[in-house]
């Protein structure tokens, strides 16, 4: 969920109106948002680096508000003041228009070449006119690019924005890709030019840009964006060229986005025209500009496409769980910026969606948006007649009632991670990692989550080895998980049920590992004996110390191991004494 | 037990002194060791509130066996002194007396006595004064008679060094009379005997007090672990609601069930590197419903069923990666699919087990815990259903706030048509983790005290049972 940081008398400022902090929380709240905190640059700069650097600091109230993921046009003070106005019927939501070239002129174009096709294939483009920046506006504009970058841009790696002052550069631009070691310009805000190969060696080290690098940094080709006459207005999506870069007087901006997702960048393109045409001489006007594909396409952006919903009443009321009348939610909706008329027929009403709100894109959004409106609070609580009979999973309900007998049996109950080191489930049992038959995790951050565990005895020995202090003997016991790889399964791997027991003393105790797996057999309703029943029989494995070690088979079926562990294993978990284990699998008793 | 004599006779002394009585004393009124005493003390304690004791430390300086030798024949210099005649006496000869060499050398720095080596016949000893003063012993003697405190510290730390007096420190009790004061002793038996009960003895006998306030002997037993304990909780409570469990014993599960068929778009940053455990083996999920992954990859990229889709090109290369699922929902969806192959009925299902993610670990986050997840599936559901139960579930848990703790909502359509519900049928879910409410209720502030191989067994020994509801 991202969060807004607007100052809270310029908000105050454009909303016409003070509040007390409780008051615009509960205004926040109403409209489906949470003011999360107030504060100042000077509290965070003295909370996150000391009191000393927030000496000079602005003690400016912020206000820092959650804003819904996908409410792109809550980024910044101009949305969200626009939304709330609104939302309190104090403002009729704007209609944004696209127009022509006022004098009659050609619009701004834009020519994709087919080399981009390789790394970024799409571009939009746009041109605000006339635009009145105060230092404040320019610093949203801004910031809203970089809020837009961080999150329906994905960080740059979908959509990247470039915005340049138009009067320093001549379209029509082309925006192409090329071999690093053939672009050269100088960067926004730096003194002389470099390559692109240069630059990229430069922004390693810049605590911003090196995140973006590795978007095209691979590639044989980077995009890059010029004017008629060769001067470079971006490389997205790392760098502007500091020829075209705005200022707080530049009157007239150019607007392209670049990117891999198309539908992406046209809204990103929708959200910053529709924020800042307020500035332009006529406000919420945007001049369109022309997109050339390879193929000789021709697209007219921004869309700024108003698309219209119909739904009745009853749907609303029904999924909500509310009884109004098609004319009050109507009104309910238009408050969200979803102008909205009774149509007239039955209770059917016309809900229009504005370009600014590309999260709705079905009819649950907006029914969403009328439960908010209406009031979560005012929605009466109910329960659902839904008649249904409870029933446990097999699987779980055995594993509950044997848990509670082992306890009883004296054993305490341990709680394991399922992710552990290969060394884990291998070297240190004395097994081979290929025989495991262990599922393998790509990208663990540490040793510690390389596989999932194919056995429950490495977490109870390193239990044993974090306990050595308590007294003994240490009897624990775990019924849980493992993962085994499986190629009958979807997947390729399973979940195995099982029931895993270690004794620690300084006696190994096998008599006592022996006496528990026929107390869990007498639990299971198992008799002694070889065909209908259970045994044990000696067998070799190599966790085990050689004679110590015997396979349990029940009905015939082989369902684990009990037995004196290897004193190598008992080292290798950095345990001292002797300790024999059991570990079965509890599916067969099903 | 001291000898009832001895004891009859302590508490007789006791009996006639207001204010109690020291142990020391008692042991010189009636001619014992204190020892002794003290083990009298030790075995009236033991009857119960016959006396109440105090105990006492007290140092004092006592003589040593040199010490006392010196009080009784004077000093070494002394009786080298009054050894010598008139006339002298040869060295060789004094040396050979028991003080001889000590003496010697501590009369000549008194200036007590001379040597002639040069005399004729070889050295001889003369005194030089008439009589001496034997400070040694009279200082000894004063210690002797109990009056050491006439002696400087400094005196008696020389005395202490020339290794004539000890400091010693003795502990002796304060005794005064207890509640239940008598000068006669009962033997008290310890326990009721099978004897006792076989004859009827226990009617004449006496029993000694139990201790009240020591703690009993610890059951031999083993433990339940709490956060399972919290587990069997949250499975009685929907079990209780009407809830049927869900099979979640797949920890593998492909970013096709995890992510695509919740309608979580590819790009979504929650199916990152950095956020999602994958699998390198085995690598691919193999098997979909082809007809339904269809539906899926429409809805996706082009939308359907009243949406807009997100329109991008969606890719069945990233719906077959596997992973750690990073969320129960992905059972849920499997769920609801099968429930959609067949004629609907209305259902309801949780589940708790285990998910993963690849996170930044802290005092609160493991990269597994437990969610726990509710699902209804019925015509006609509403937000205010889910509300009411919502409200009705964490009643149940006895803490409102715990809503805060989790996340509730009703299944997207882009969801459930595809996979085949009828088009009326809602279906609203919440989940939350089974970490965080348990430690709330346990008052543990970081998760690795309470799950892993790490955690204390002690905690686990000493872990309340769970009653969510108090």
């Amino acid at each position: 969920m991202p969060t807004v940081s607007v100052k809270r008398d310029l908000l105050f400022e454009a909303l016409g109106q003070k509040y007390t902090d409780e008051e615009f929380d509960e205004l926040c709240f109403e409209f489906g948002l949470e003011l999360d905190e107030i504060t100042s640059e000077k509290e965070i700069l003295s909370r996150e680096q000391g009191d000393e650097k927030a000496a000079g600091a602005s003690d400016v109230v912020l206000y820092k508000i959650d804003v819904p993921a996908n409410r792109y046009d809550l980024l910044c003070l101009e949305g969200l003041v626009r939304g709330l106005q609104v939302f309190k019927e104090k403002l009729e939501a704007p209609r944004y228009k696209r127009v022509s070239p006022a004098d009659g002129g050609e619009p701004q174009r834009l020519v994709i070449t087919e080399e981009t096709a390789s790394v970024r294939p799409h571009a939009v483009a746009a041109v605000l006119r006339n635009i009145s920046f105060t230092q404040e506006r320019y610093e949203s504009f801004i910031e809203l690019q970089e809020k837009l970058h961080q999150n329906i841009c994905r960080k740059r790696t979908l959509v990247a924005i470039g915005t340049h002052d138009l009067d320093t550069i001549s379209g029509p631009f082309t925006y192409t890709a090329k071999p690093p070691g053939d672009i050269r310009f100088k960067p926004l805000n730096q003194s002389k030019e470099y390559t692109a190969a240069e630059l990229m060696s430069h922004y390693k080290t810049d605590s911003h840009l090196r995140h973006y690098l590795h978007i095209i940094e691979n590639e044989p080709l980077y995009p890059i964006i010029y004017d008629s006459n060769g001067i470079v207005l971006s490389m997205p999506p790392i760098i502007n060229g500091d020829h075209s870069k705005i200022s707080l007087n530049t009157k007239n901006i150019f607007i392209e986005c670049t990117a891999t997702d198309l539908t992406k960048a046209k809204i990103t393109l929708d959200m910053i025209v529709t924020m800042f045409s307020e500035y332009c001489d006529e406000p919420f006007t945007v001049e369109e500009a022309e997109v050339v594909y390879p193929d000789g396409r021709l697209c007219v952006y921004p869309e700024l496409a108003y698309r219209t919903e119909t739904l009745s009443g009853d749907f609303i009321n029904k999924r909500v769980g509310i009884n109004e009348s098609a004319e009050s939610i109507a009104q309910l909706l238009t408050r969200m910026c979803l102008r909205s008329e009774v149509s007239g027929e039955g209770d059917l009403i016309q809900v229009e969606i504005p370009p600014m709100r590309a999260d709705v894109i079905h009819a649950c959004d907006i029914m969403e948006d009328a439960a908010i409106a209406h009031g979560f609070n005012n929605i009466v609580r109910s329960t659902p007649r839904t008649y249904t009979v409870a029933n446990q999973l097999p699987l779980n309900k055995l594993t509950e009632l044997l848990r509670q007998d082992l306890a009883a049996a004296g054993f305490t109950e341990a709680l394991t991670f399922a992710l552990c080191s290969q060394e884990d489930i291998a070297d240190k049992l004395r097994k081979n990692i290929v025989e495991t038959r262990a599922v393998h995790i790509s990208n663990p951050k540490t040793a510690e989550f390389q596989v999932v565990r194919t056995s429950l005895l490495p977490g109870l020995l390193k239990t044993l080895a974090a306990n050595r202090k308590m007294p003994l003997p240490l009897k624990l016991f775990e019924i849980s998980d493992v993962v085994l790889k499986d190629e009958t399964k979807d997947v390729g791997a399973r979940n195995n049920r099982r029931l895993c027991a270690v004794y620690y003393n300084k006696s190994p105790g096998f008599e006592v590992i022996h006496g528990l797996l026929d107390r869990v057999m007498q639990l299971l309703d198992v008799k002694p004996g070889r065909n209908q029943g259970y045994h044990i029989q000696a067998a070799e494995d190599s966790t085990f110390f050689p004679g110590r070690c015997a396979e349990i088979f029940s009905c015939g079926k082989s369902i684990g191991h009990l037995g004196v562990l290897h004193p190598d294993v008992i080292s290798r978990f950095e345990l001292t004494m002797p300790c024999s284990a059991i570990d079965i699998d509890i599916e067969p008793f099903l | 037990m001291a000898d009832t004599g001895l004891l009859e006779s302590l508490l007789r002394l006791l009996e006639k002194v207001d204010g109690g009585t020291d142990s020391q004393d008692v042991a010189a009124d009636l001619g014992v060791d204190h020892q002794v005493i003290v083990g009298a003390v030790k075995s009236l304690q033991a009857l119960g509130e016959v006396i109440s004791t105090e105990q006492k430390s007290s140092k004092h300086w006592e003589l040593t066996g040199e010490g006392r030798e010196i009080a009784e024949q004077g000093s070494h210099e002394a009786r080298v002194f009054n050894a010598i005649p008139d006339e002298g006496l040869p060295q060789n000869e004094l040396m050979k007396m028991p003080s001889g060499k000590v003496g010697f050398s501590k009369a000549m720095s008194n200036k007590w006595i001379r040597l002639d080596k040069a005399h004729e016949g070889g050295p001889r000893v003369f005194k030089t004064v008439e009589t001496i003063e034997d400070t040694v012993r009279d200082k000894l003697q004063l210690v002797q008679k109990g009056q050491s405190a006439k002696l400087e510290d400094k005196e008696k730390n020389e005395l202490k060094k020339r290794k004539l007096l000890s400091e010693v420190t003795v502990k002796s009790y304060w005794i005064t009379k207890g509640s239940s004061f008598s000068t006669t002793i009962t033997k008290q038996e310890t326990e009721l005997t099978p004897e006792m009960i076989a004859s009827g003895s226990w009617k004449e006998k006496n029993f000694k007090p139990y201790n009240f306030e020591a703690m009993g002997v610890a059951p031999d037993c083993g433990h339940l672990h709490p956060l399972m304990k919290v587990r069997t909780q949250f499975r009685q409570i929907f079990l209780e609601m009407g809830f049927t469990e869900m099979p979640t014993n797949n920890f593998i599960e492909s970013s096709f069930w995890n992510f695509d068929s919740l309608f979580q778009p590819q790009q979504h940053p929650a199916r990152d590197q950095h956020d999602t455990f994958f699998i390198s083996d085995p690598a691919l999920a193999h098997e979909f419903p082809q007809d339904y992954m269809e539906r899926v990859k429409k809805v996706h990229s082009e939308g359907g069923y009243g949406s807009q889709g997100y329109k991008y090109d969606w890719k069945i290369e990233e719906a077959q990666k596997n992973l750690l699922r990073t969320h129960t929902t992905a059972v849920s969806a499997r769920m609801l699919y099968k429930l959609a192959q067949q004629k609907f009925t209305p259902v309801k299902y949780f589940s708790i087990d285990r998910v993963f993610r690849n996170e930044t670990l802290d005092a609160t986050h493991l990269a597994e815990f437990h969610q726990i997840e509710g699902v209804v599936a019925d015509y006609g559901l509403t937000l205010g259903n889910l509300m009411g139960v919502l409200h009705q579930f964490f009643t149940k848990l006895g803490l409102k706030k715990w809503v805060e703790v989790g996340n509730s909502g009703v299944f997207r359509p882009e969801m459930l048509l595809p996979m085949g519900l009828p088009e009326g049928v809602s279906v609203i879910a919440w989940g939350l983790s089974l970490e965080r409410p348990t430690m709330i209720k346990y008052g543990i502030n970081n998760i690795r005290e309470l799950v892993g191989h790490k955690v204390n067994l002690q905690m686990v020994y000493d872990s309340p049972i769970c009653r969510l509801d108090s």
